[in-house]
């Protein structure tokens, strides 16, 4: 099914299921602890075996020699695999990153070997008796360092173009009656996620079977299949349940390729988990950027030029981290430009992050619009509200296709009680703490692509979906779901969903913010089939059928719909596919959040008290899942805004606090009360589904209402993240 | 990990006694941070002794009406025993800002005051430290210290001791009780326990290689008002940046044991004194000596102001 022109009225329109706030189909088997992650499918794989992946021990330069003899002849071994028996290996089409190195060392803890013995702990054991001797070579790690190499990179698959210019910007800059020119700072970020990297591979002849944890099944198939030279179709890839991605599993990473290795030498299955510490430096990241943002507005608040120029670093390969994205979008303003530069940088491969470009760029941005506000002594939400634009400002003559940042703004304002805000900092205080109250907007892209489905009907009137999309904890399962029931007119416990497979139809996967609308796309067009060839089977028009209570409309005559499989069961497959929406019509996702902070006068320590978030995402598939993501995304503002911060050691050249008591992420107790407003919005120009993503929207601006609101509490403008006590302690003055 | 042999004994006599025996050896109590280590193979014990079930998890009144806590006692039943929660209340206060309940239901009383540093260098074997191996050097002082000391260390290491209860033993004047391999019972006072890390930083008590803490004596109660103020990066569960322990009496008087600046607790009882002109003038003499990197010098500055809250909340 081709969708190429605005949605009308069709059965998702019913909101009999779609729509409301179901618990997750597959949280049962998961508080149960009976859901199955990839390194758990020992009864399928008997007479596995273990592996372990050895790091590079450097930064950045070569192995001189492997001496393999003790690790070998340790108790349990089965095999070693280095670049000196692997084979010849390729690089996979989405990371840069060679996922085994040698001889050469591109950045610290690149995986230079897999051990694979009986157990873990031999495997473990007989890792640290593999004896590796290293030259190291001068490396580049420090991107404030190297910012004037860094070159306009060639526009990639995703991200905005690198280099943007409308009107005159300059002109109009220089001429502005108020001006803002500011340099920001965001650094190095984990994904962090709960699972960590793990795969268990299994060869039978040609052909390997690899259970694992990626966001991708499509790219991953793809990719393995690169990177080892073998054929796609001898790939097959299962996802069941993924403890967490963010971007971070994308596709495939250096534990599937070296259990696939590892289980090929061995001649056994072979299930490996990167352990935490080797992932910070291993897997990858959310790149630093150094951004520079220059605002020039009329005194009526009006913004005549707005500039954001944004630098990153990465492996040789590596894409440019697109933070100039959001201001593409994002306010009115005649003149405008953007430039991204990249640098090279020896540290892991820098890549996507939850809402990659928007989350860093916004807490730049959402930054610089608060202190443009204050110069033009404008209110924050006001002033947002007043350099809205309906239509796509770097593109004037196309229109978005939904935009309510308008009524995000208002909405939360009131909610949050934004009267209190005190417009001059410092002024709330209770006791030895610092109130204040910030803002920014959001705004995400909504993009949506090809997925595919089959479903099944059977005699009882079970509906069973089979597409190889993802649930990486998002609810996947639970939406796909609700769309099949709602098509097929019967409830959700009619419904039997089977994700993450890739020998069923392709589909979106999870990444982007793209899986919601897309996949359920899919199901969707899937569907459509289905009910065509049910109402053919009884002798009805397709024009004419409803679908309702387990039951098949037409006319007055009314069957039980499992009727139409009383012969053998109905089967139909399609794929959603897309025309020029998307290009005629700006899509996006937009939001506001609203942040409380206190501060303590005396130690800086800074606590969150209230959230806010309101958003618009299209049309809502479950409000439970939906504000699930909303408020995990939050939550995950929290850490950027306060606490995430890779390290590099600039003359080692390593992310140094690589483990989770280094790399610091909130917990239950730094996080208040949230509330998440989920506004109606339904958006035909995106798919039948008239939906749109929302777990990425959730997290971009919360780190610069955070940065607001820690302003209005101290005065104290931090432009460098994470905003951590020591950067307040010189300024804040006590007031005993 | 590298593989160990492993024996469980059922006397501290016992204990010590197996440790003279087998060079290389290990107590092993709660196991929190030791077997963590050992996974790294940062640790490298040949032999474990397992003192789990000695019965030295008991917490009994003195005749000179202090405590005697067992080594072998729970943090969490130390910080909630009803004695420890009314009269030192900065011990209760300090073991509930450390860790999680998780694993302060298995960490012990002496392990406790064993943990090693939780600076990143010594936990990455790829790194030299010179506290993980005498002499590699130290990678930390010219590199990530943020969270490192800013007093007492040289050199060699800049590592600091991560013990929030041992901050608040520090201020209670505790003292650690000993038997060796002969059965010889000592008893050090927590001021002379720890060693600063010098040439040495591998070396990081005065313990004697098989000898074993069996219990932890506090004083009778001080009295006065009890504080623990740990400043951290986030609200729970992470190191403190600095932690300030404070038993403040009404006369102005009060005792002050720093956490998060040096390779132990750090106190001086002379300078406390100066207390009474209060915590710039205070903090000034007490961290005199201090040589921080450029990345903790803050750590200085959130210390006296942390004393400074702390000060003025006695006061009112």
């Amino acid at each position: 099914m081709k969708f190429d022109k605005p949605a009308g009225t069709n059965p998702i329109d019913q909101m009999k299921v779609i729509g409301k706030p179901l618990d997750r189909i597959e949280g049962p088997l998961k508080t149960t602890g009976t859901a199955k992650y990839a390194y758990e499918y020992n009864e399928l794989n008997k007479g596995h075996a273990y592996g372990y992946v050895v790091g590079a021990a450097i930064g950045k330069g070569r192995i001189d020699s492997i001496n393999q003899y003790a690790a070998k002849n340790a108790p349990g071994v089965l095999a070693i695999v280095t670049y000196e028996n692997a084979g010849p290996l390729q690089k996979g089409k989405f990371y840069a990153d060679k996922l085994l190195a040698g001889p050469d060392i591109d950045h610290y803890h690149q995986a230079v070997a897999v051990i694979v013995a009986e157990t873990f702990e031999q495997a473990r054991s007989a890792a640290a008796l593999l004896k590796i001797t290293y030259t190291r070579v001068k490396g580049s790690f420090d991107l404030e360092a190297v910012k004037d190499s860094a070159i306009t990179p060639q526009a990639g698959q995703f991200g905005p173009p690198p280099q943007t210019e409308l009107g005159d910007f300059e002109g109009a800059f220089a001429t502005a009656a108020v001006k803002l020119d500011e340099t920001y700072t965001t650094p190095d970020q984990s994904h962090a996620m709960m699972e960590p990297h793990a795969a268990f591979a299994r060869w039978n002849g040609d052909k390997l079977t690899c259970w694992c944890s990626i966001q991708q099944l499509n790219w991953g198939v793809r990719d393995l299949a690169n990177v080892l030279g073998i054929p796609k179709e001898n790939v097959r890839l299962i996802s069941s349940f993924i403890g967490g991605g963010f971007g971070g599993k994308g596709t495939v990473l250096s534990d599937i390729v070296a259990a696939s290795l590892g289980a090929r030498a061995a001649g056994r299955p072979v299930k490996l988990t990167l352990q935490r510490p080797l992932i910070f430096n291993n897997t990858t990241h959310r790149p630093a950027t150094i951004q520079r943002i220059r605002i020039g507005a009329a005194t009526d608040g009006t913004i005549t030029a707005i500039g954001h120029e944004s630098w990153s670093g990465n492996i040789a390969g590596g894409r440019t981290e697109s933070a100039t994205a959001p201001t593409r979008s994002l306010y009115a303003g005649a003149n405008r430009m953007s430039h991204l530069r990249l640098a090279v940088l020896d540290l892991a491969e820098g890549n996507a992050m939850r809402a990659p470009g928007e989350a860093s760029g916004m807490m730049a941005l959402e930054i610089a619009m608060d202190e443009m506000a204050e110069k033009l002594k404008i209110d924050p939400v006001e002033f947002r509200i007043h350099n809205d634009t309906q239509v796509d400002p770097s593109n004037p003559t196309r229109n978005f296709s939904t935009r309510q940042l308008v009524k995000c703004l208002r909405d939360g304002a009131e909610k949050f009680n934004w009267k209190r805000r005190q417009a001059i900092p410092g002024s709330i205080r209770e006791g030895k703490w610092l109130i204040g109250i910030g803002v920014a907007s959001a705004i995400r892209g909504a993009p949506i692509t090809k997925s595919a489905a089959r479903v099944r009907l059977d005699k009882e009137g079970m509906i069973t979906v089979e597409t190889d999309m993802t649930d990486i904890g998002t609810g996947s399962y639970t939406i796909i779901g609700q769309t099949a029931a709602e098509m097929m007119g019967v409830n959700i416990e009619k419904v039997i969903v089977k994700l993450g497979d890739s020998a069923f139809p392709e589909s979106s996967g999870s990444g982007g913010q793209w899986g919601a609308a897309s996949s359920t796309s899919g199901v969707y067009a899937a569907c459509v089939k289905l009910r065509e060839s049910v109402a053919r089977s009884f002798g009805f028009d397709p024009e004419k059928t409803e679908f309702s209570d387990g039951k098949v409309h037409s006319g007055n005559r009314s069957v039980a719909l499992g009727d139409a499989a009383k012969t053998g069961d109905l089967f139909a497959e399609d794929e959603m596919t897309y025309g020029e929406l998307s290009k005629q019509y700006a899509q996006d996702t937009f939001g506001a959040h609203f942040v409380e902070v206190a501060v303590n006068m005396y130690t800086c320590e800074i606590r969150v008290r209230r959230m806010l978030a309101v958003c618009q995402a299209g049309r809502i598939l479950n409000p439970k899942s939906a504000r699930s993501q909303v408020v995990g995304a939050m939550t995950m503002g929290v850490g950027a805004a306060l606490m995430e911060d890779l390290v590099v050691d600039k003359s080692r050249g390593f992310f140094v606090n690589h483990d989770l008591a280094g790399y610091k992420v909130p917990v239950h107790a730094d996080i208040p009360y949230q509330e998440v407003i989920l506004l109606d919005d339904v958006d035909p120009t995106m798919s039948p589904m008239k939906a749109k993503g929302i777990g990425e929207l959730g997290l971009v601006g919360v780190a610069a209402a955070i940065a607001n609101a820690v302003y209005n509490a101290t005065g104290v403008r931090v432009r460098d993240y994470p905003i951590t006590l020591d950067k307040l302690l010189d300024t804040i003055k006590i007031n005993a | 990990m590298k593989s160990f042999t492993y024996e469980r004994v059922h006397t501290p006599a016992e204990a010590a006694a197996a440790a003279a025996r087998m060079p290389g050896s290990k107590f092993l109590a709660g196991g929190t941070n030791l077997l963590d280590l050992m996974k790294l193979q940062i640790e490298t014990p040949v032999h474990l002794i397992d003192i789990g079930k000695l019965e030295l998890n008991k917490i009994e009144h003195t005749s000179s009406g202090g405590l005697r806590i067992g080594a072998l006692l729970s943090n969490t039943d130390l910080a909630s025993d009803a004695s420890v929660r009314r009269d030192y209340q900065i011990l209760s206060r300090a073991l509930l800002a450390g860790a999680s309940g998780q694993l302060r239901n298995k960490a012990t009383t002496a392990g406790n005051l064993l943990q090693r540093t939780r600076c990143p260098y010594f936990y990455d074997t790829n790194q030299p430290c010179n506290k993980r191996v005498p002499g590699s050097g130290c990678a930390a002082i010219n590199g990530y210290s943020r969270q490192l000391a800013v007093i007492g260390s040289g050199d060699a290491c800049i590592a600091t001791h991560p013990s929030d209860m041992a901050v608040a033993m520090m201020a209670l004047d505790a003292t650690i009780e000993t038997v060796n391999p002969k059965g010889k019972v000592r008893s050090i006072p927590i001021a002379d326990f720890y060693r600063l890390p010098g040439k040495t930083p591998h070396i990081e008590t005065v313990l004697g290689k098989a000898e074993l803490i069996t219990s932890v004596i506090l004083p009778p109660p001080t009295g006065g008002m009890h504080f623990y103020h740990k400043v951290r990066d986030r609200s729970s569960y992470a190191f403190a940046l600095v932690s300030v322990g404070a038993i403040l009496q009404n006369d102005g008087s009060g005792r002050i044991a720093l956490g998060g600046v040096a390779a132990k607790p750090w106190r001086s009882e002379s300078i406390e004194k100066l207390l009474p002109l209060g915590s710039k003038a205070f903090t000034e003499k007490l961290l005199a000596k201090a040589r921080p990197t450029h990345e903790n010098a803050f750590k200085i500055k959130l210390v006296e102001r942390t004393l400074e809250g702390i000060l003025k909340e006695g006061r009112s």
